[in-house]
Order: C-alpha cells, then structure tokens, then sequence
C-alpha cells in the first residue's frame, strides 16, 4: 500500500546537516580560515568577486569556504547577499590611466612609456608540478625593485593621436544598471560591458575563442593588458566635489583589432574592452573579443551569423547564476507535468495502435 | 533572520514589483518586463513567484505554497519556510482559509475565491518562445498580434499526431488580446483560469517577467472548432478517496507493473478523506484492517 512521501522539512534539515559535515571534511585535518582562502586562493576570490559584483575579498573568501570551492555556488552565495545592500549611490568613473600597474604588458608595441611589466604571473612558468608546495613552511621572497613614480598612459592613446584607432566618444549619459532594471534589447554597449564581467568566465572565454577560431573573426591583438590598483571616487553632494573613497584591484585589456574599413568607417584599428576586479586576466581579454565581437552592427560590419555577434544569444546566456539554476531546476519534481505527457504519449499510441488494426483489417 | 526586512525584499524593490503587477492586471496577459532580483534561492525554483509573493504579502495574510498540488514537496516546503521566517506570516495547506497560495504547476481543485491571490511560479513565460528563440522577435509579434506561427504549430500537431500534443503550459488567449504561457499546469487546469473569482499573478524571475490575470477574466485555451481543447486527467477515481473530478498523479507501487492513481492536490484529498470519501485501495486496507 503507498503512503504518501511526508517530512520534507526533515528530509531538508538533515541533508542540510550533512552538507556542513562534509563541507569540514575530516575533522583530523585542520579547518581552512578564510584567510588563508582570501590569501592563498586569491585568483579564486577575484573570480568571486568579479562574477558576483561585490567587491570584497573576504567575502568571496567567505563564500568559497561556504560553497565547499564551488565557485558558482560562490557566486550566487555574493549575488544574493548583494541585493540586499542598500545604494547609496556610484562612484565617478575610474581612471585606469592612474592606475598604480602591478602589470602591463602590450603585444603591439615592444615598449612604450611604462614600460613592460610582467607582474606576477603564470606566462612564462612552466607547468611542472611543484611537489615542494606539498610541504609546508615555505615563505618565498621575491627580489624588489624601485617602484616608478610616472603615470603609465594608455597603448592606445599613442595610436590614437596618429587618428589610427576609432575614437570612444564619451556621452555623458549615466550608465544602466543590470542590476537594478530588467535587460533590455537591443542592449548598449554599456550594458553588454556590464553583462560581460558578470558573465561566466567559461562561457565568456569560449565564445572569445571561437572567434579566433573564424566564428566572426576580429583580428585581435592585446593591445594593453594591465592590472593594478585604482582609486573609487565619489562624489559628496554636501561637499561639491569627489572623494576617495578606497581603492580596489582590477585587470583592464583592451584589444587593438584590425579593420579594414566598412560601408561607414574607413580603414583603421577598432577596439574591444574588458574590465574585472582582482587580476582575473583570462576573463578580461575574453570579454574584450567578445565586446568587439558584438559592436558589428555600429561599425558597419557584416553579420555573420557567429555565436559571438549575436548580442540576444551571447547576454542572455552568459549569466551563471541563470544558467546553473534554470539547468539543476529539473532535479525538482516535474510529476504533474511528466504525467499529462504520459498520458498524451499513450493516446497518441492508442489512436497509432487503432489506425493500424484498421489498415491490417483492410 | 531579523536583519531582513519584511518579506525579505526591501521597501523600494516591492513597489517596482507592485508597479509591475498593477501594470500587468491593467493589461491582462501582457508580460511586463521587472527589475527581478537575485534571491537566496536558484533561479528557476520559483524566484519570480517568490518576488510577486513577497511584494504582495501583509502580516495579516496566511500563506499556502504548493509544488505539483502538493504542500509537503521539498521545494514547497522550502519556500513556505523562507517566509515563515523572513515575514512570520501565518502558513496554511487548507486551500480555502489561504489568502495567497504560491503554486508550482498546478491550480488547487477546491474553488478560488475573491479574497484570494494565486501567484504561479513561472520558468519561461513566453508562449511563442519554443516557436521564436528571439525575445526581440516574440515582443514584436505580441504588440503586432500575430500568433499564426502558434496556429500552425496547433495545426500540425494535429495534421501528425491526430491531436494537438500539447499536455502541459497549454496555451491561452486572454480577454481576446495577449496569447499566454500559463505556467506548466497540466492542460486539465486550464478551464479553472478563466472566469476565477481570485487574482491570478504570475512571476517568472530569470526571465523578468510579470503578468497577470484580473478577478473573473476571459482566458480561451487555443483550439480549433473541429478540434475542440479538451481538458484531460488519468481515466480513474483517485484510490485514495475516489475523487472523479481531481487532477491525478501516478504512483508505480511495486516492480510488476502495480500502480496507483492519487490526487495530485494533497489538501483536496485529505479534506475529501476526512469527509468519508473512501477510494478503491484506502477501502480495501481498511477491510483487511477490520
């Protein structure tokens, strides 16, 4: 005889239970502080932090630790607790030009003013193994130099008084927020930018790819990558004027592509851009592709019908936190549904079945 | 939970969801684009229903959530308990004495009434979507009317199959304007949507979308004359209280092909039980129990 599945609240509490028991692991082995994540999973963090739209490293530390090192579970931890926060209002825009560089490099120009600085990073490491990070105690020091004082100006500034690049006029307007309105399409570049950084690394860095790859190739070169840290300014409607309000790390990439000219434009190099906290550079250049990617249509190129043009395709599907949650929905029960289906299925059958008793019969 | 406000949402984030819902009862079917918010639950498990339920809540409200006509699913139970603690409003799994009833799938059996708000969680609220994949497209053909593309999907399901092999998320014209995705109701709950005494919102939070159907509103399952909408269930009473006219879910009981046929609504099946009403298999253990 079926009784009825009861104590779903039981069934909850106690998968919930076990979660936080697995999540410690075994107990033998000494509790990761998140400290130790903010600072030892750091690229981690950035992504977090990036994906999520808080700054805060302790809190995607935070989040890491609570998602078991499930980064979009991370993510989405950040994104729910970030809509709770009161606005008090924006910042003015960063200038990324005062960026104190930490890293920069640019592929199109052997040097420049600035200089090219490698920063920490995996380039050149070759992936072998380091069975000495398996024992503990090391605390390596690197060699340090004199810190340059002068401003690192843009790649793409140089190319830009030569009139050789496409120019961004700056409108003025105030940005939309993604956060506080729906999605509109067709969507600004502004928005796209927006959509972008929040996007999944993963789907992001595809898509850039494939259009390496000819799915609506742009010719990229990394133009400028640099990260850094920036000041956030702020302005005080009871003082008049902007303050700092604190400093925060993020990887800028803009891609210098090539462009032979288009029924509108003539010849001349046009840019993609990518913007994310923390140094998350494999994200900031994949955004940058796919940025120039989706500008065809105001550049007077063709459509080529590729994955990475296409704005509808690419904005309402790089959404992480979207896609996971829509995706691990069918794990609910669907029973009503799937039961109106079994039913249609076996009449559809029954009239199938019927037909060909008929036919047989003539 | 006390550092949240009211029903989780904060104050402002309420009023653009009740704009977006007076908007949509002023254009019944129309599906109004809103600022959804990330909630502490995944998309696509009811965000959309859990906004428009939270925007629509008062202290005073007592609160049903029902997942596949069932209080006791894990997901309902997941959402009454995110309300019990964020708003401490009253909860209930007596259709008739909830003022707002959040449903996944399915519309209670027991009768709506004035008093009543029934929000549906909504996963894609795009009746033309599986049809047109663009929302650009699909926008336009709703402000152009033109749903010929969903006439000749109807119609050639019937030309292959013999009949229209649509079984749930039927779709319905409403006041003979706004083609509209019901929500994933098995087609059987259609005729229940038209003329109801209650408010019918629906809330789909990943796609943004709020839309709405006033108290009493004309909503026409999509048919054609020689091939009228029929609203099907499982041809059985429910075994456990022998109800003819319930939505029915089927339950495999043991590895030799034995099944049962149950109400899918469980507060419909426990109110007919505790009236007397006996099904075939709750009948049987009982006379093996006397």
């Amino acid at each position: 005889m079926y009784v009825a599945v009861k104590g779903g609240e039981r069934a909850i509490d106690n998968a919930h239970a076990w979660l936080a028991e697995e999540r410690r692991g075994d107990p033998t082995v000494p509790e990761l502080s998140v400290a130790q994540i903010r600072e030892q999973m750091a690229l981690a963090v950035n992504r977090v932090m990036t994906e999520g739209s808080l700054y805060d490293p302790d809190l995607a530390a935070l989040a890491i630790k609570q998602a078991r090192g499930d980064l979009i579970e991370a993510i989405f931890l950040i994104r729910a607790y970030r809509t709770t926060l009161p606005r008090f209002g924006s910042s003015v825009p960063v200038k990324t030009a005062e960026m104190a560089c930490e890293r920069r490099i640019s592929a199109t120009f052997k040097d420049a003013p600035g200089g090219q600085v490698l920063g920490p990073t995996f380039d050149y490491t070759h992936r072998l193994l380091d069975f000495k990070l398996a024992a503990e105690g090391e605390t390596p020091t690197a060699p340090e130099g004199e810190a340059r004082r002068e401003p690192t100006p843009h790649i793409t500034g140089f190319l830009n008084r030569e009139g050789l690049i496409q120019t961004e006029d700056e409108s003025g307007e105030t940005p939309p927020d993604l956060t506080r309105e729906p999605m509109e399409l067709p969507a600004a570049r502004a928005l796209r930018l927006q959509a972008l950084t929040r996007g999944d690394e993963g789907f992001v860095l595809g898509l850039a790819y494939s259009t390496q790859r000819g799915y609506a190739r742009n010719h990229a070169f990394v133009g400028e990558l640099r990260i850094g840290t920036v000041a956030v300014e702020m302005d005080i409607p009871e003082l008049g004027f902007a303050i700092e309000i604190g400093e925060i790390t993020v990887t800028e990439c803009e891609s210098v592509n090539q462009f032979k000219g288009s029924k509108t434009e003539p010849p001349q190099f046009t840019r993609g851009y990518g913007l994310v906290f923390g140094q998350t550079e494999r994200k900031a250049i994949s955004m940058a592709l796919v940025d120039r990617a989706l500008r065809w249509k105001e550049l007077g190129e063709d459509d080529q019908g590729a994955p990475a043009q296409d704005e509808e395709f690419v904005l309402m599907h790089c959404d992480n936190i979207q896609a996971t949650g829509f995706l691990e929905h069918i794990k609910l029960p669907h029973y009503v549904d799937f039961q109106s289906e079994l039913e249609l299925v076996r009449k559809l059958r029954r009239a199938a079945g019927a037909e060909e008793v008929k036919e047989a019969a003539q | 939970m006390s550092d949240y406000n009211f029903a989780y949402l904060d104050e402002q984030t309420k009023r653009m969801i009740r704009r977006a819902i007076l908007k949509g009862l002023a254009v019944p079917g129309y599906q109004v684009p809103f600022a959804s918010r990330e909630m502490p639950m995944p998309y696509g498990w009811g965000t959309g229903g859990v906004q428009v339920s939270a925007a629509t809540l008062t202290p005073e409200d007592r609160f049903k959530v029902i997942d596949q006509g069932a209080d006791d699913t894990t997901n309902a139970v997941s959402i009454r308990k995110f309300f019990e603690r964020t708003a401490g409003v009253e909860v209930t799994e007596e259709t008739e004495a909830a003022t707002i009833i959040q449903t996944r799938h399915r519309i209670p059996e027991a009768p709506l009434s004035e008093d009543q708000i029934l929000v549906y969680q909504v996963p894609i609220p795009e009746p033309l979507r599986f049809l047109e994949p663009r929302e650009t497209e699909t926008r336009k053909m709703h402000s152009l009317e033109e749903y010929g593309l969903m006439h000749v999907k109807l119609y050639e399901d019937i030309s292959q199959h013999g009949a229209i092999a649509t079984a749930y998320a039927y779709p319905v014209k409403v006041e003979g304007r706004y083609v509209m995705d019901p929500s994933p109701i098995p087609k059987f709950d259609n005729p229940k949507l038209a003329d109801c005494p209650a408010i019918q919102l629906f809330g789909a939070g990943r796609e943004q979308r709020i839309y709405a159907l006033p108290p009493y509103s004309d909503v026409v399952s999509l048919d054609f004359e020689d091939h009228p909408f029929e609203a099907s269930k499982a041809d059985h009473p429910c075994d456990l209280c022998g109800a003819r006219d319930s939505y029915l879910d089927e339950v495999i009981t043991d590895d030799r092909g034995g099944r049962m046929f149950v109400c899918s609504d469980t507060d419909y099946c426990r109110t007919r039980q505790a009236q007397g009403h006996l099904g075939a298999q709750l009948a049987a253990k009982q006379e093996g129990a006397a």
